[in-house]
């Protein structure tokens, strides 16, 4: 297993040693973080999760460190790898925990890792605010794990930001009834098809195709196909990244002319716009951001100068807000206390990049951007729940 | 008529991933479980030179095979050789050259993480192609034409050639191609690299139509071995109608039956080969 340090964090340490006669207030606060450094979810965690991380690290221990017990002490962020495997995870948690004696930890990328690995985070009490989790068991994993925040939405949420979106467009004759719907055939993609397939019904719409594939299909030609001869009105797919890829080039090449086209993770990235250019106009995806506030303007443009690449448009805001509530939450309570930091969490509202986030009794954040549609090289949040300042949905014309 | 379109075209995709792991498997009788990773590193240098200088992957790729040819060769030459020097049996050099490459993926993920951990995603001839009635990618179909290409020219090379008589010569026996005067070890070697070369060949093209990862190696490992088990070991011609037949079988199965089982079906046939005709369809008998 692979020990990896910021480069920062790790000068910090290094100074430390080198003035070891130094008071040892100076002692850094150590953050714990099992990253999926490689494996299949790292492609995801290198847009979403690490350059924040990296950002955040940075911008603390540039005023000196987290303020607690009434002096500055500068963060120190120590990394394993887990490969994108669950028990590999569990065992970095708890080497973290056991032998790095970390303070704090951050929150893993992907939904099934922030479950998989709930209760290891919830023995040793780190509050763990989970962004990149999407779920319809909030409640009954907050019951369970007092310790686990969520900030980015419910299954059901994320898939009532869909059928809004295209009970708008349909109320503005924009498309029909008529919806071709396509999964992974992977927990997520699973999970969000489910509860779609009933929402859309509820909504009055026909779902006219119907089919899921494996994760990792080379070719999804023959999925375009068949959406394509069913003749939608609208496409949506809960898609994973190579897959959003792979199925907007396909709809590129069979000119499925549809008026709404959705494809779930990655439609956020930069690197989608990046591939497709102009063509993705009006595509409608997960997340989406309000990008004209001045606290969003401010952190697009921090991202881009520290790391030297644009943030995604949907998780990549709400993750730095989680390190940013770690952080106030640290600096409100004033010690290094695990217990307290999660109540302070509980009870307390946070200014951070999306704005203010406070947690129910559930310890849910009903704050969040569901849809997002690009728009001139923007991907402008068309849903959302709880904050109420995304801008109706247009028609996608064509793929020129 | 499409089915059988896009089942060739898959087909293509998978010959080229699966030539490389052929030879070096076949020839220099080393299951390269690398090989998926050296693919994706032809497809991170496809997308770097299109990204960064606006290289076409069909330039790239010119550069790309004798890096890939020089790179093999040194890996087979002092990494592996040790290997096959020591090894008592056939046996033997199986389970090392496994351990050996299984180390060596998880070096060239570490490389090509710290290179460029996010997607390798670009647009290249993602353009609409009218063939025999259906609409093909532009992209999968110059893929499917290389890869027709690389497998004629293979063919014929070691079908028609006097050194690519001596690699099928050690491709059967090694014991007795020495005793013909046939330098096995030089020979290991050249098949070794020329099978690299084809696989980061393979990488380049694949990354037009498939977005790739530092990590999505391991994928393209599995698909190869399932083929090269499938065709029989160390014979070119079998490794290139299974992949014929996995596309097809994919593609109709997708098409006609459900898109969510591809997976079974290719894992079908594969069972049904492995108990049916253990040694491969082109497979010469038990080695």
């Amino acid at each position: 297993m692979k020990r990896r340090t910021f480069a920062i964090a790790s000068a910090a340490v290094a100074l430390s040693f080198a003035f070891s006669g130094a008071p040892q207030a100076q002692e850094s606060i150590k953050f714990g973080m099992v990253a999926h450094l490689s494996g299949p979810l790292a492609g995801g965690e290198a847009v979403t999760h690490l350059p924040n991380v990296q950002l955040w690290v940075e911008e603390v221990n540039g005023r000196g460190g987290l303020m607690v017990d009434g002096t500055r002490r500068p963060v120190e962020i120590v990394q394993y790898d887990d490969k994108t495997n669950p028990a590999e995870h569990i065992k970095a948690v708890q080497r973290l925990a056991d032998q790095d004696d970390v303070d704090f930890m951050i929150a893993p990328y992907g939904t099934g890792f922030n479950i998989a690995a709930a209760p290891i985070y919830a023995r040793y009490k780190y509050p763990l605010v989970a962004v990149t989790a999407i779920t319809d068991e909030i409640h009954a994993l907050t019951a369970k794990f007092p310790n686990m925040f969520f900030t980015l939405g419910s299954t059901s949420g994320f898939v009532d930001g869909v059928t809004n979106t295209l009970k708008t467009l349909r109320n503005n004759g924009v498309i029909g009834d008529k919806v071709a719907m396509v999964n992974v055939a992977d927990a997520f993609g699973i999970e969000l098809s489910g509860v779609a397939r009933e929402k859309f019904k509820e909504a009055g719409f026909d779902i006219v195709y119907d089919k899921s594939y494996p994760l990792g299909t080379p070719d999804l030609s023959p999925v375009m196909k068949g959406a394509k001869a069913s003749s939608p009105d609208a496409f949506v797919a809960w898609s994973y990244p190579p897959d959003s890829f792979a199925l907007t080039e396909q709809a590129i090449i069979e000119n499925l002319d549809v008026k709404a086209f959705y494809t779930a993770v990655a439609t956020a990235f930069p690197a989608f716009s990046g591939k497709f250019g102009a063509a993705i106009e009006g595509n409608l995806g997960a997340g989406g951001i309000n990008p004209n506030t001045d606290a969003m303007k401010a952190y697009r443009k921090r991202h881009q100068d520290v790391t030297g690449k644009a943030p995604d448009y949907w998780a990549s805001a709400t993750y730095y807000a989680a390190l940013q509530i770690l952080e106030q939450a640290i600096e409100g309570v004033g010690k290094v206390d695990r217990a307290a930091v999660t109540d302070y969490i509980k009870n307390n509202p946070f200014e951070t990049v999306i704005g203010t986030v406070r947690f129910d009794k559930h310890n849910n954040s009903e704050r969040y951007w569901s849809v997002g549609q690009w728009r001139n090289g923007q991907f402008v949040a068309v849903a959302d729940t709880g904050i109420g300042d995304s801008v109706a949905p247009v028609a996608k014309k064509g793929w020129k | 008529m499409d089915v059988v379109i896009s089942g060739l075209l898959l087909g293509g995709a998978y010959a080229l991933v699966a030539m490389g792991l052929n030879l070096q498997y076949g020839v220099a009788r080393i299951m390269n479980l690398a090989n998926g990773e050296l693919l994706v590193l032809g497809g991170l240098a496809a997308f770097w030179a299109f990204v960064s200088f606006g290289l076409s992957p069909l330039l790239t790729l010119v550069i790309v095979a004798p890096l890939a040819f020089v790179g093999s060769w040194a890996m087979y030459r002092l990494l592996l050789r040790p290997l096959v020097r020591r090894a008592k049996s056939r046996g033997q050099l199986e389970v090392d050259s496994i351990l050996a490459t299984f180390g060596i993926s998880f070096f060239l993920v570490g490389i090509m993480v710290s290179l460029r951990a996010e997607y390798f995603a670009y647009s290249f001839l993602a353009t609409p192609v009218q063939l025999l009635g259906t609409t093909v990618a532009a992209n999968r179909l110059v893929a499917a034409l290389i890869a027709a290409a690389i497998a004629g020219a293979l063919y014929l090379w070691l079908n028609r050639s006097r050194p690519g008589m001596a690699v099928r010569a050690v491709a059967v026996s090694p014991e007795a191609a020495g005793l013909v005067g046939i330098d096995v070890d030089r020979v290991s070697a050249f098949a070794f690299a020329i099978g690299g070369a084809v696989t980061a060949i393979g990488g380049c093209l694949i990354s037009t139509f498939v977005t790739l990862d530092a990590s999505a190696g391991v994928i393209f490992t599995m698909k190869a071995l399932i083929i090269v088990i499938m065709g029989g070991v160390g014979d070119i011609r079998g490794a290139i109608i299974a992949a014929l037949i996995l596309g097809l079988v994919e593609t109709a199965v997708a098409s006609i039956i459900d898109p969510g089982l591809t997976l079974v079906a290719a894992y079908a046939i594969f069972l049904a080969v492995l108990l049916f005709r253990p040694q491969g369809l082109f497979g010469q008998g038990s080695a």
